[in-house]
């Protein structure tokens, strides 16, 4: 993290096709275009299907744009990005190994002695608060103590970008405040630059300096916010009730909503219906 | 026969508890199926049971009474199972024994070899996009109704010329008969196909996330393949294994041609045959023989079944 350059993501009129099995050519994403800077953390919303994953998929270098460029750190990515973590909806661990065989898979991939890497291993389900169980398997873990091993295997590598697909997606209101929360926590501490794709606008808004909307597919970017709320921003539980929130979210629930509702008449075929989707 | 119906019975087991009954399962589940299903075991068990009193009577006895008889007359001896393994003395050669090493040591590699190779082949088909993967995975399915008995001749000039552009050696001549590389390779590349088909299917299916996650964590193809992808394959690599194992086993023919019959590198199946004709009437060692030969199998399906109940996957991926 010597370079203040390093954790820099600039996508630049990136155009992703697919080749549907029916041979014809799908565009998922169209001419998208945002940076984050390092250490900033971005949110990105946008209706199902838009191209959020894609996105996600081609900053880690898992995938290769049709168009465009992604450049992470000021080189164009090509290959596996180096310094990248991910963590899915789905808690990405092995079943067949530890909580801290796990967690210290990321160096021992990396190339640490084992001994090395449970030891970091240890000390990041320290800071998680999961001291005591290193020798449990993933399915004797609730929802949100898995959440959290999958929180400390993707910053155990200690990223400069942390891409989060939805990660709290699955889980029940008040874990997601408390995983936001702890997210939080650990992320001040290193401070990666994140991009956090959601489909919550409120989790969005509470943790992000930056949201983009994105159109309903072919996706674009419709427009970014920067979102002013002082950090440290405290518990999101709270944050919600400020009127910068507050004021904040509908703007962006604005811009949001006719992407939304359009996503949805396309998928579902049926009527559009009024309210706040999530 | 006895295996078979083990098997059979194994794959009924899911479909009597699964939830959703249509009428074929209702139909299946019902008492007076279970009734018949039993029947059938019993009646298709009994003949292997006839094999095992049969070998273990002693000779005049086999030659007097039918093997029902040992119920009245219990009387048994492993003098049958002495003599067909060990003993040279009825005037072919020596016995079973070193057929059955030689049985072993084709049967274990021709298992290992296939799936070593088809799970790295399938692994790179499913999970790295490259052009033409596709066309490469339909030769592979193709390849499946090529008969095995038409590449017999052109594998034969194969192994005993080697292949050559000009001066210029491709393939080397393996030499045939003394030499166990020459069953290897031939059942290696006839089991290919099937097991790329069937090993590709399922790793296909494998979470994407766990394996991009390993990707982006810094794991090469490689690491990605042996602490990933082996590991969630193990019930279709066990499954395999197994089908591959009984095929090697039991054949005859593929075993036959790539060694000649010589006895340093001939498998079993090759003496049974030449056995049931010089002894055709000595059913006391017939049935040794061939109970020796049914054994092994039972062995290794007992010994692996336990890795394909699908239970791994099971919590890895939630929500
Ligand atoms: N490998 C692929 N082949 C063909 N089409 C694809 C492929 N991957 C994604 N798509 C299509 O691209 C579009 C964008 O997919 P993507 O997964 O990025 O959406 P998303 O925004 O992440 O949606 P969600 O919010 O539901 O996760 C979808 O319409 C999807 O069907
Ligand atoms: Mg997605």
């Amino acid at each position: 993290m010597a370079d203040a350059n390093n954790g820099r993501i600039e996508i630049e009129g990136v155009t992703k096709r697919f080749l549907t099995p029916g041979g014809e050519v799908f565009t998922a994403i169209k001419d998208v275009s945002f940076t984050v800077e390092p250490g900033q953390f971005c949110a990105v919303v946008g209706p199902t299907g838009c191209g959020k994953s894609t996105t996600l998929g081609m900053v880690s270098g898992l995938d290769r744009p049709s168009e465009g460029t992604v450049k992470v750190g000021g080189k164009v990515v090509d290959g596996i990005t180096d310094g990248v973590s991910f963590m899915f909806q789905a808690d990405a661990l092995l079943p067949w190994k530890t909580v801290l065989a796990n967690v210290a898979l990321g160096p021992i991939f990396k190339g640490a002695s084992k001994a090395e890497a449970q030891a970091r291993a240890r000390d990041w389900l320290r800071r998680v608060g999961l001291t005591g169980f290193e020798d449990r398997y993933p399915h004797q873990l609730s929802g949100g103590m898995r959440k959290r091993v999958a929180m400390a295997a993707a910053l155990i590598n200690e990223p400069k970008i942390l891409m989060m697909d939805e990660p709290f997606g699955a889980l029940d209101v008040q874990t997601k405040a408390i995983m936001s929360n702890e997210l939080l926590g650990l992320w001040e501490q290193s401070r990666p630059a994140v991009l956090f794709i959601t489909h919550d606008l409120d989790e969005a808004v509470a943790l992000a300096d930056k949201v983009v909307v994105m159109t309903s597919s072919p996706g674009t970017v419709k427009a970014v916010y920067d979102i002013d709320l002082p950090r440290p921003r405290g518990s999101v539980q709270e944050i919600r009730f400020e009127p910068r929130f507050l004021e904040l979210q509908h703007q962006i629930w604005d811009t949001l909503r006719e992407e939304v509702e359009r996503a949805y008449a396309r998928t579902a075929g049926g009527p559009v219906t009024e309210g706040k989707a999530a | 026969m006895a295996m078979l119906t083990r098997t059979e019975r194994k794959r009924s087991e899911p479909a009597r508890t699964a939830p959703t009954r249509t009428g074929v399962r209702r139909a299946l589940s019902s008492p007076l199926s279970t009734v018949a299903v039993l029947l059938v075991t019993v009646v298709w068990t009994v003949p292997s049971l006839g094999l095992l009193v049969t070998s273990l009577r002693p000779e005049q006895d086999v030659a007097q009474t039918g093997w029902w008889d040992f119920f009245a007359h219990p009387h048994l001896t492993l003098a049958n199972y002495h003599d067909v393994l060990f003993n040279g003395g009825f005037g072919v050669s020596d016995g079973l024994m070193p057929y059955l090493v030689n049985s072993l040591a084709i049967t274990v590699p021709a298992t290992i070899f296939p799936i070593v190779l088809a799970s790295m082949a399938a692994y790179v088909l499913a999970w790295i996009p490259f052009k033409g993967s596709d066309t490469i995975f339909f030769v592979f399915f193709a390849l499946q109704v090529v008969p095995l008995q038409m590449a017999l001749v052109p594998l034969l000039q194969l192994f005993s010329g080697g292949a050559h552009i000009g001066s210029l050696t491709i393939f080397p001549a393996v030499g045939m008969g003394g030499s166990y590389a020459p069953v290897w390779i031939a059942h290696t590349m006839f089991a290919m196909p099937l097991a790329v088909f069937l090993l590709h299917n399922f790793i296909a299916q494998l979470p994407r996330d766990l394996i991009e996650a390993a990707r982006v964590d810094g794991a090469s193809h490689f690491r990605v393949f042996r602490s990933v992808v082996l590991p969630l394959a193990t019930p279709a690599l066990a499954s395999f294994a197994i089908f591959q194992f009984l095929w090697v086993w039991n054949d005859l023919l593929v075993g036959l041609t790539f060694t000649g019959g010589a006895p340093e590198s001939a498998p079993m199946p090759s003496r049974l045959a030449q056995l049931s004709g010089s002894f055709g009437d000595h059913w006391e060692i017939l049935t040794a023989g061939a109970f020796v030969s049914v054994v092994i199998p039972l062995v290794v399906f007992f010994s692996l079944q336990r890795y394909f109940v699908r239970g791994l996957l099971a919590g890895s991926v939630k929500g």
